[in-house]
């Protein structure tokens, strides 16, 4: 690390030691390729010192890239383009339909179409004050930087951005910014843009460089002599368990929200993944940071199997309220008048209102859920929702002027309730929506284990302990598009290594490990669903893991956690067989993953006495009650390393030091 | 409420399939679709058969997973996708036939799962613009109309989940194919490649096994995302001036 640079920060001394008993203290963590010097220049020089690789070699690299989200498929495409031979998985049945489709609200860049006073060091600064100083600066400087040749590349595609009269293109202002940044398409922001790497890597499945091998969920990580060299995976439509070597692995696989059971991902979303690379030995970092969404379709009962996000720019025009009386809750809220209804961010947060940033909203929509003054059905003992209302918008714009913004969202909410929001105020609550924790990578993207890289939502490294809105997916077609493909060849240069053969005991031994795993699952035969049991943890992880956490619900959590694993293991029941598409026996396997996931989120957030980013520590709040951070103690990245079935994770601390930025507490009110 | 389900069972893709009848009961009208079915499965779980496979993911209607004919209509009696169709829009008491998709370019793979890779490989054969990442211009370098990009946009918003082909009594994907050609073709960043992109997709949706248009426009009427049949005029039209180019 750098001697040069000035801090303007000390490293942090943690005090509190509240997961003792739970986990092993491991040795500090250096990201050995931190770029050092002045923070505009760190990525030029990082690109131009990476080596070269000759072209007439590079169709005999070989590359495995898990996922075809933004991230993946950017990556893939890219790849092939540059003569790299690439073989790219995804579980759906197209490379297109992977959970970047469902982003809706739009993609930041720091173009200043607008002259609004943005630039590149103003996303930068945005992103790391609104990550609550939790991530990196070098890395989110180059998020920023690059974001402008992301816009460059869509538009060239042909994505259909939203554009002014003029045939320029529009931009909105996104999740309580003060510049206009956000570029989107309708309300189908990610889907355009996932065609756009869709046509893209289709294109170099044609042309020879890339081939798609879908329906296939990767099952397990191959490690030979230290390096990441392939994947085990097994074929869906057949069961067929598939050996692929490579001289590197990118895992591209997205986010793990759906540990929480309930979330707005995809049913498919999962952590195996990035789960069975850790239990190889790559580093999970900050596990425990999620992002609760506040504008989502509340539960409507029991058997509800994901949620609805409803776009963040509803909230631009929407003012959120809740009765003041717990017992108006279920009258029509039409019949409430004016002054019996509390409009509880406008009053709480004066100045930014209804557009405080998005753990806020959903933390106090929670509260006075909790506090009994909720509205719409009642979902197991209290009713889990509050007023997202129009009617003060549609007297100022119209309703055609409401139409012509959200019809869309209006539309899926109607469709989804029965009830049409021009006329009955939404009803909102919010919702699992993004992880901000994975595997710990380092500047160019390489996990610890040599040869194993990771991007988009996959990895931990952009967004600290909170990500603003339309970031996430400017971050994946970062690393997909100009990130990774720049740091990989560093890698590459050394490539090929020595070859290897399913004979090679590691390999066969990982293949092994797999067939037993499947094997195991489907001799229980006990009485219970893998469904049931992923209800059972989504239930354990919202009510302990969630918006709000303390010390005693987290102790709790794990020992709950931890009777439903042995209970997993020895009751669960998947019918038919290994050797054929078995919908019940993918579940399992997922399942069993985000079981022991969601123990080291506990321990993680246990660990974390502090509250910051998207997550409330009950211990750790101001005398108003606002979160309260502990730079003094946990400005660092925790990275869990696996300790074995047996043992506890170790924890290795990263310590986060800026030289561009100076960190201060949030406070919007 | 409750409701008789028939639905097409097939073990595998050489399997011979047939309809089975099950029963669930208290559904309730808040239920997708989807959800209605996971209470089947969890029910055929419990009775120890194999439960129903059939394809989802974002269940929110915009990755195109989903895919069932629903008493002959694909994607059922609404205007949306199978996995944003909701009880409500049936009666108790009601009985409810579920197929896969039926078109000889998709074939079942077990039950309710058909194989779409088919339309991958018509975007395959040119339904991209040709630029390698890094090599784009300034986004703002040339500025497209207002309305060219609405249009473009419009049909972009194709999810690929194959209603128009199970609608299609020739098992026609023009539908699908024209939406690629028109979104591309109306932007300028398409234009260069616009007479081959036409010719080679044709040549490829030919070659899958998909049927020709006769302009019945039951595709459209089944179609989630609404994409209308001009996009098909477009297809021929575009065609037709490439074969007039020489192509
Ligand atoms: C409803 C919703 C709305 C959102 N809106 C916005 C927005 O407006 N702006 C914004 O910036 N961000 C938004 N986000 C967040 C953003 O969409 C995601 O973080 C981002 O798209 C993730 O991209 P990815 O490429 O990392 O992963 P994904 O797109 O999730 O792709 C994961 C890929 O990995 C594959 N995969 C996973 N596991 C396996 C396995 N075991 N084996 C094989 N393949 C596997 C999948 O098949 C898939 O191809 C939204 C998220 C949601 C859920
Ligand atoms: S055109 Fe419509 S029906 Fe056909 S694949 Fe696209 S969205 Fe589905
Ligand atoms: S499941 Fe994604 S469109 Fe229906």
């Amino acid at each position: 690390m750098a001697t040069t640079d000035t801090y303007l920060n000390q490293p942090s001394q943690q005090q509190s030691d509240d997961a003792h008993g739970y986990y092993t203290p491991g040795a500090p963590l250096v990201d050995e390729k931190a770029p050092t010097g002045p923070i505009a220049m760190r990525w030029t020089n990082r690109k131009f010192s990476n080596a070269l690789v000759n072209p007439a070699n590079r169709r005999k690299l070989n590359v495995i890239i898990v996922g075809t989200g933004l991230a993946g498929g950017a990556a893939a495409a890219t790849l092939g383009e540059a003569g790299y031979n690439v073989k790219s998985f995804c579980y759906q049945d197209s490379p297109r339909r992977a959970h970047s489709i469902a982003a809706q609200g739009g993609i930041n860049a720091a173009k200043n179409y607008k002259e609004d006073g943005d630039s590149v060091h103003r996303l930068f600064y945005d992103t790391v004050k609104g990550g609550d100083y939790r991530s990196r600066e070098s890395n989110v400087y180059r998020l920023a930087e690059v974001s402008t040749n992301i816009i460059d590349q869509c538009v060239a595609q042909g994505v259909p951005f939203a554009r002014e009269y003029g045939g320029l293109l529009d931009n909105r202002s996104f999740g309580g910014v003060q510049v206009s940044r956000t570029f989107y398409a309708r309300g189908q922001t990610g889907q355009q843009l996932l065609i756009g790497a869709y046509q893209a890597l289709e294109r170099q499945v044609a042309a020879g460089t890339v081939t798609t091998f879908t329906r296939h969920e990767m099952l397990e990580l191959v490690m030979v002599d230290g390096k990441a060299r392939g994947i085990i995976a097994r074929d869906m439509a057949t069961g067929e368990i598939e050996t692929h070597l490579a001289d590197a692995v990118v895992l591209a696989s997205g986010g793990y929200g759906n540990v929480f059971f309930l979330s707005t991902n995809a049913m498919g979303c999962n952590v195996t993944a990035t789960w069975r690379a850790h239990r190889k030995g790559a580093y999970m970092a900050n596990p425990c940071y999620t992002q609760i969404h506040p504008t989502c379709i509340p539960v409507s009962g029991e058997h509800q199997s994901k949620l609805t996000l409803m776009s963040e720019s509803l909230r631009n025009d929407g003012r959120i309220w809740v009765p003041k009386k717990a017992e108006d809750c279920d009258k029509d809220p039409r019949d409430i008048p004016e002054e019996d209804r509390d409009y509880y961010l406008e009053r709480i947060y004066p100045s930014f209102g209804n557009l405080v940033p998005r753990d806020i909203a959903s933390r106090q929509a929670k509260n006075v859920c909790d506090e009994g003054r909720g509205v719409g059905p009642m979902v197991g003992d209290f009713r889990r929702g509050v007023y997202l209302d129009f009617s003060d918008a549609i007297a100022r714009l119209g309703k055609d002027g409401i139409e012509a913004k959200y019809d869309n969202l209006f539309d899926m909410y109607e469709r989804i309730t029965g009830e049409n929001p021009y006329e009955v105020p939404m009803r909102i609550y919010p919702a699992v929506h993004y992880v901000m924790g994975g595997l710990w990578v380092d500047y160019d993207l390489q996990s610890n284990l040599e040869g194993l890289f990771v991007a988009g939502e996959a990895n931990f490294s952009d967004h600290g302990a909170n990500r603003l809105g339309a970031s996430a997916l400017m971050q994946g077609l970062a690393d997909g598009y100009f990130v990774l493909p720049n740091t990989i060849r560093d890698y590459l240069a050394h490539a090929p290594f020595a070859p290897i053969d399913e004979s090679h005991p590691a390999v066969a031994e990982a293949k092994k490990s797999v067939e037993d795993r499947i094997a195991k699952l489907l001799s229980i035969q006990g009485t219970r669903s893998a469904d049931s049991y992923h209800k059972e943890l989504g239930h354990i992880m919202w009510e302990y893991c969630g918006m709000e956490r303390s010390e005693p619900g987290l102790r709790k959590a794990i020992d709950m956690i931890r009777e439903l694993k042995a209970d997993f293991w020895s009751n669960l029941k998947v019918l038919g067989t290994a050797d054929s598409l078995n919908q019940s026996l993918e579940k399992a396997g997922r399942v069993a993953d985000f079981i022991e996931l969601g123990e080291l989120m506990c321990i993680d957030a246990l660990n974390r006495r502090e509250s910051c980013g998207g997550h409330f520590r009950a211990e750790s709040q101001t005398d108003e009650g606002e979160a309260l951070r502990h730079d003094d103690e946990f400005a660092y990245v925790a990275a869990w390393e696996f300790g074995g079935d047996a043992g506890q994770p170790v924890l290795h601390k990263e310590d986060l030091l800026y030289t561009a930025i100076e960190m201060k507490q949030r406070s919007y009110k | 409420m409750n409701l008789t389900l028939n639905i097409w069972r097939q073990a595998n893709p050489t399997a011979a399939g047939a309809m089975h009848q099950y029963h669930v009961q208290d559904i309730s009208e808040d239920m997708s679709f989807l959800e209605m079915l996971d209470v089947l499965n969890e029910q055929l779980n419990e009775q120890g058969e194999d439960p129903v496979a059939f394809d989802h993911d974002c269940r929110e209607g915009i990755c195109g997973s989903c895919d069932l004919m629903i008493d002959g209509q694909a994607h059922g009696p609404e205007v949306t996708t199978t996995c944003q169709l909701h009880m409500r829009s049936f009666k108790d008491g009601q009985e409810i036939t579920i197929e896969p998709w039926r078109a000889s370019a998709f074939p079942v793979i077990k039950d309710l799962i058909v194989d779409r890779s088919a339309f991958d490989r018509i975007i395959q054969a040119g339904g991209y613009v040709s630029v390698n990442t890094g090599a784009a211009p300034d986004a703002h370098a040339t500025p497209v109309p207002q309305a060219d990009a609405l249009k473009a946009f419009n049909v972009a918003t194709c999810i690929g989940c194959g209603a128009c082909v199970a609608a299609c009594p020739n098992g026609s994907a023009s539908l699908f194919m024209g939406a690629k050609i028109t979104h591309l073709g109306r932007l300028p960043q398409g234009q260069p490649e616009r007479d081959e992109r036409v010719v080679n997709m044709v040549a490829q949706h030919d070659h899958e096994g998909f049927g020709g248009c006769t302009n019945i426009g039951e595709c459209t009427a089944a179609c989630p995302k609404e994409i209308p049949l001009d996009v098909i005029s477009q297809l021929n039209r575009d065609l037709r001036t490439a074969i007039r180019n020489g192509h």
